[in-house]
Parts: C-alpha cells; structure tokens; sequence
C-alpha cells in the first residue's frame, strides 16, 4: 500500500526525531544535514524506492548512494523505519561494537550499498551502479545524494561528466542545498552558484524544487524516472537543521550534538507535530 | 603515572600558526573546510588576508599551494589525516615532492583517536605513503609542546613536510619550551635492558611501559622518535647496540610507518630482536579512543608484552 503525502511527512518527523535522539546519545555526530535530508530519506524510502527492507541483496533493487556519509544517522534512521533492522539498535550509533558506525559501512548494515564518509565519491559509485544496469538491462533506479559543500569536491564533475556520457538515464541524483558547510556558507568557502546552469552544462536535466515539500520531491522523482537519455539531478533548496527551531540554518550543528536541555527541546517540538 | 598537563596538538598548531602570522608576512595557510577542527582558524583570526579557504577540495588545495611555494610563499595546507595524505597523493608527489617545493602539509585527527567517527576517518598509513615520497620529510611530534616547536621549526625549513597531529587532549611529556630539530630523535628515559622507540602519542604509553617495567627490574630506553624521515640512525644505532633488543610503538599500521622504518635500518645494519606495536593490517572502527586503543593494542600495557617478547628472543639468541 503507498503511503500518503502526510503520512510520509509524519514519516520524516519521526526520522527527525530518531535523528536526534542517536546522535545526542552518541555525544557526535552531524545532525544539521541530517534533517534537511529527512524529507527527501523518508519519501524514498516510503514511497519511490523499490526495494524490500526483508530481501537487502534483491538484485532488481533500486539502489541508493548516500555519498554526504556523514549524515549516515538519517541513512540509518530510515532503513531502522522501513523494516530493514530493529529501531531498537539505533541508538548504539558510533559505539563500540555497533554496526552503525559513524560513517556507513557496505556489508555491515542491511541496506547500505556502499562505504562512504569521505565527501566526493559516491557519484561515481552511483555511476557504476547504473552503468551496470544499463549493461545488465536492468530496470532499477539508483539515487545519489549530494552535499553541497561536496560539490566542491572535483570528482564530482568527473562523474557527471561520465554520467552523461553513457545516457545514465537511470541515475538520480540529489543536492541538499542548505547552503552550509562545515566553516558556513558555501558561496563564502567557494561559491557553487549558479549550480543549476553548472549541472545543465553538464548535459544533465535538472530539476528545482522545495526539498521540504514531500509533494515536489515525489513528483520530481517522478519525472526523472521517466527520462529516456539524461540523468537527473534535483536540487532541493532545504534548511539546514530544518524542524528544530535553534538548529534551523545554524552551522554550528552541523557537526555538534544537543546538550541535554537543548534535547529536551528539540524532541518536544518534534513531539508536538508528530501524530 | 604521569600527572602530566592534557593538552591537544591541534591548538598547538593553532598558537603556533597565529606567531606566525604576526612574524612572518611570507606564510600563506590553506584550509579546505576543516579551519575550526584543524585550528588554521586562529591564523585567520591574525592574518585574514594570507588565510585561503579552498572549500571542500583537497586536491586543488596541494596543488595551488605548490603554486604559492614556486611562487616565494611558504604554504601551509591543513586537513584530516585521512584527506591530507591520502586523497592528494599524487597531487603531493607531483607537485610537492619532486619539485621539493616549500609546502608544509600538517594534518591532524590522525591515527586511530579519531574515535566515533570510524575507520574512514582514522588515518593508519599516513606515515607508511608520505615516508615512500622522495624529498618528503615526514614529522610526528610527541605532545602539543612539542608541536608548537615543530611547526616553527617546520616554518623555517625551506621544503616538502608532512606534519601528523591528533585531535583528542592527551599527555605532555616533553618540557614547555622544548627546542625541535628536524631529523634529531630525544632520549627520554635511559635504560639498558631494551630500547622502546615510540612515536606521536605513543611515547606517552611508551614512557608509562618503562615505569611498568622497572617494578620487573627491566630498564627501558625510551626514544621520541618525532621525525620519522630523516629517521635519527645514530641515536637507535647507539641505544640498541647497548640494549640489544627493540620495541616500536605507533598509532598507525605496523605496514610502512616507524616499526618498518626502524626494521628497515636495524635488519641491514644492526640486526636485533624487534617487536612492532601497531595496529595489524586492520581498519579501525568507530568507539571512543581509549576502548580502541585497548581493542587495538595500543596501550601501555601491550608495550610491555612487547618489550618481554623482545627480551626473550634476545636471550634465546643468546643460547
Ligand atoms: C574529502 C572530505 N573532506 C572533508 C571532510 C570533512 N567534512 C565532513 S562534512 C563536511 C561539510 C559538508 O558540507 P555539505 O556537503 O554541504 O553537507 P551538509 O550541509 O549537507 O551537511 C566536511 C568538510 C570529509 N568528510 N571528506
Ligand atoms: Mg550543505
């Protein structure tokens, strides 16, 4: 049964919530860009994914690459969500021992199709993944998503060059523009606009949309789906932070955890729209 | 133990880069969206306008810095371990090394401390890839004092260094105003039942082994071996010609780091029984430093395992 457009925004509070919760238990992590991915995590993962959380290795899978490794809570929120590992186990995230470790693992996780943690990589493993499908005649998606501070990283455009050089048709990618990164803004650290003419240039099609608005991000998923030659890149313009109203476009949380008041509230206010 | 002062080597680096800025207009710093983890900020915080950010993109950072260094500047380019030697390699030997060009590239949040971040962030063979490059001279200082000396050292030195810090607080063992001469190891303790030759935050649990050690009425010769290239020949040719056995002790991979560099001296020169504390041809994991260090053989403790290893192939040799 597909889930509704509010159940899905239900969905991505409670990935929120989860979020907060590990990372705070944890004591580290990145919880910033992990919220501004909830929405676009929680309609894959409930609604455009065609995947099976009881069969991770189905080889019709789609795929998904999380290629910013370090909001891996939100990657293992969603998969914990969908059935694919007890929600119980998330809040060993980063111990000793955990599966969950702080950046994703390929093998360790149900779920995790690839190792990443260093920013810049996983485009190119999302080409492979889809040049196999498209040498396999395969029908599967594969999904990317992209920091975008990490766009700044070469090998980026390395891969998007490939990507539309073999019609990855097949391949999606998304940008989480919040327009943060580690040392704040990204057009002060080295500016990425205009970023959708770069992508164009690129031969890809591009879609913009409000990457908190579940009805833009499925129909955009929609359209992409249906291209015959081009890959796809959808820029979600998104707030970093986006549900906690302290953590709401603030760099600080993009790599520090709450402190125990600053916990209480967040999960109060993501409490309080969650049904 | 020790009731050392904790400190981290990273805010060393930052203090020393911010006397830098004030004393020497020629030195540029390069940070690739890491300023606030790898402490370049406080040379921002002086000299805004000889700060370049580079953005997310360390392999651009070593090659405009090699521009600046072909260019009269002295370029320091600061990342994460794992980045600053492994995703620019080739960049380094490019445009570093070979042109010996005047880079200084200090990396921090080495080693195996990095913790919860896991194994993509902890850097265990920094020290074997940068020690492979010709013309590189490759620096592990042993407490933050010690890195404060380093990088002013490193500062007038004229060419390619790779500088290994870590990020967590840990033990000062050498004295505040410690003097740092490139390629010159320090005795810290003498002894002459073994030589234990430690690099970086090891020769904390180095010298912690040796207080171990004395209650067995073992004495220990313990080596801060902080440039591990140009290795100090001389000091282990004379401590383990008189102690006749060897430990190492590295926060990195027992592959291609001190225990090799040491192995690879000692077996063509002075052959001698040697253990190489490590970690063994592992990733490491995500977990707070201190459960890793034990995990992964790291503490003071597997020092004197090692130490009696050696001992006993000596005196089997001996027979
Ligand atoms: C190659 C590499 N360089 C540096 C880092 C350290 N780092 C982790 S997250 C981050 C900033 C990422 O910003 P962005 O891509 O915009 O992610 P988001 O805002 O979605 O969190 C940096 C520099 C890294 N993980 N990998
Ligand atoms: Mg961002």
């Amino acid at each position: 049964m597909e889930c509704s457009i509010s159940d899905i925004e239900n969905k991505a509070n409670i990935l929120r919530l989860d979020v907060i919760r590990m990372t705070t238990e944890a004591g580290s992590g990145h919880p910033g860009g992990s919220l501004s991915a909830a929405d676009m995590m929680a309609v894959l993962y409930f609604r455009v994914l065609n995947h099976d959380p009881s069969n991770p290795l189905w080889e019709d899978r789609d795929r998904f690459v999380l290629s910013k490794g370090h909001v891996a809570p939100v990657l293992y929120a969603a998969l914990a969500e969908s059935g694919y590992f007890p929600t119980e186990e998330l809040i060993t995230l980063r111990k000793l021992g955990s599966r969950l470790q702080g950046h994703p693992v390929r093998g360790k996780v149900p779920g995790v199709e690839m190792s990443t943690g260093s920013l810049g990589q996983g485009l190119s493993m999302a080409c492979g993944i889809a040049l196999t499908g498209k040498i396999d005649k395969k029908d599967y998606h594969v999904y990317c998503l992209l920091g975008d501070g990490e766009l700044q990283e070469g090998q980026n455009w390395e891969a998007a060059m490939f990507a539309h050089h073999y019609n990855l048709s097949n391949l999606i990618a998304f940008v989480d523009r919040n327009r943060l990164q580690t040392t704040g803004n990204t057009e002060n650290a080295m500016s990425l606009d205009p970023l959708p003419e770069k992508w164009k240039a690129f031969g890809w099609n591009v879609i913009i949309i409000d990457g908190h608005n579940v009805r833009q991000i499925i129909e955009a998923c929609e359209k992409a789906k249906g291209s015959k030659k081009h890959p796809t890149v959808i820029i979600m313009n998104t707030v970093k932070g986006k549900g906690v109203s302290f953590m709401e476009n603030n760099a600080d949380f993009h790599g520090k955890t709450c402190k125990p008041v600053e916990y209480e509230m967040a999960i109060k206010e993501l409490k309080e729209v969650i049904q | 133990m020790s009731e050392k002062k904790k400190l981290a080597q990273r805010d060393y680096y930052g203090k020393a880069l911010a006397t830098l800025a004030a004393k020497d207009s020629n030195v540029i710093v390069l940070d690739a969206d890491l300023a606030g983890s790898t402490k370049t900020s406080e040379f921002k915080k002086v000299a805004p306008e000889r700060f370049v950010e580079v953005g997310i993109a360390e392999q651009n950072m070593i090659g405009v810095a090699s521009g600046l260094a072909a260019s009269g500047k002295t370029a320091f380019a600061s990342t994460f371990a794992v980045f600053a030697s492994g995703r620019c390699w080739e960049q380094i030997r490019l445009s570093v090394a070979y042109p010996k060009l005047n880079v200084k590239i200090v990396a921090t949040h080495c080693g195996i401390s990095v913790g919860e971040d896991g194994a993509s962030h902890q850097a265990l063979e920094d020290l074997a890839i940068m020690r492979a490059l010709p013309n590189m001279t490759v620096i592990a200082p042993a407490d933050a004092y010690e890195t404060y000396a380093a990088t002013m050292a490193i500062a007038n030195y004229n060419g390619p260094v790779y500088m290994r810090l870590g990020r967590s607080e840990f033990p000062t063992i050498m004295p505040e105003d410690v003097k740092f001469e490139i390629g010159k190891a320090t005795v810290m303790r003498e002894g002459c039942d073994v030589t234990i030759i430690g690099v970086g935050q090891m020769v904390a649990n180095c010298l912690d082994a040796s207080e171990e050690l004395v209650k067995e009425g073992i004495e220990a010769e313990v080596i801060n071996m902080s440039t591990i290239k140009p290795l100090d020949i001389g000091t282990i040719y004379d401590s383990v010609s008189k102690t006749g056995c060897c430990v190492t002790a590295e926060e990195h991979s027992i592959i291609g780091g001190l225990g090799s560099a040491v192995a690879e001296f000692l077996s063509q020169e002075l052959p001698s029984p040697l253990t190489r504390v490590g970690t063994y041809d592992v990733f490491g994991e995500s977990g707070s430093p201190n459960a890793l260090f034990e995990k992964y053989g790291l503490t003071a403790a597997d020092i004197v395992n090692a130490v009696h290893r050696s001992i006993d192939k000596k005196t089997e040799m001996k027979q």
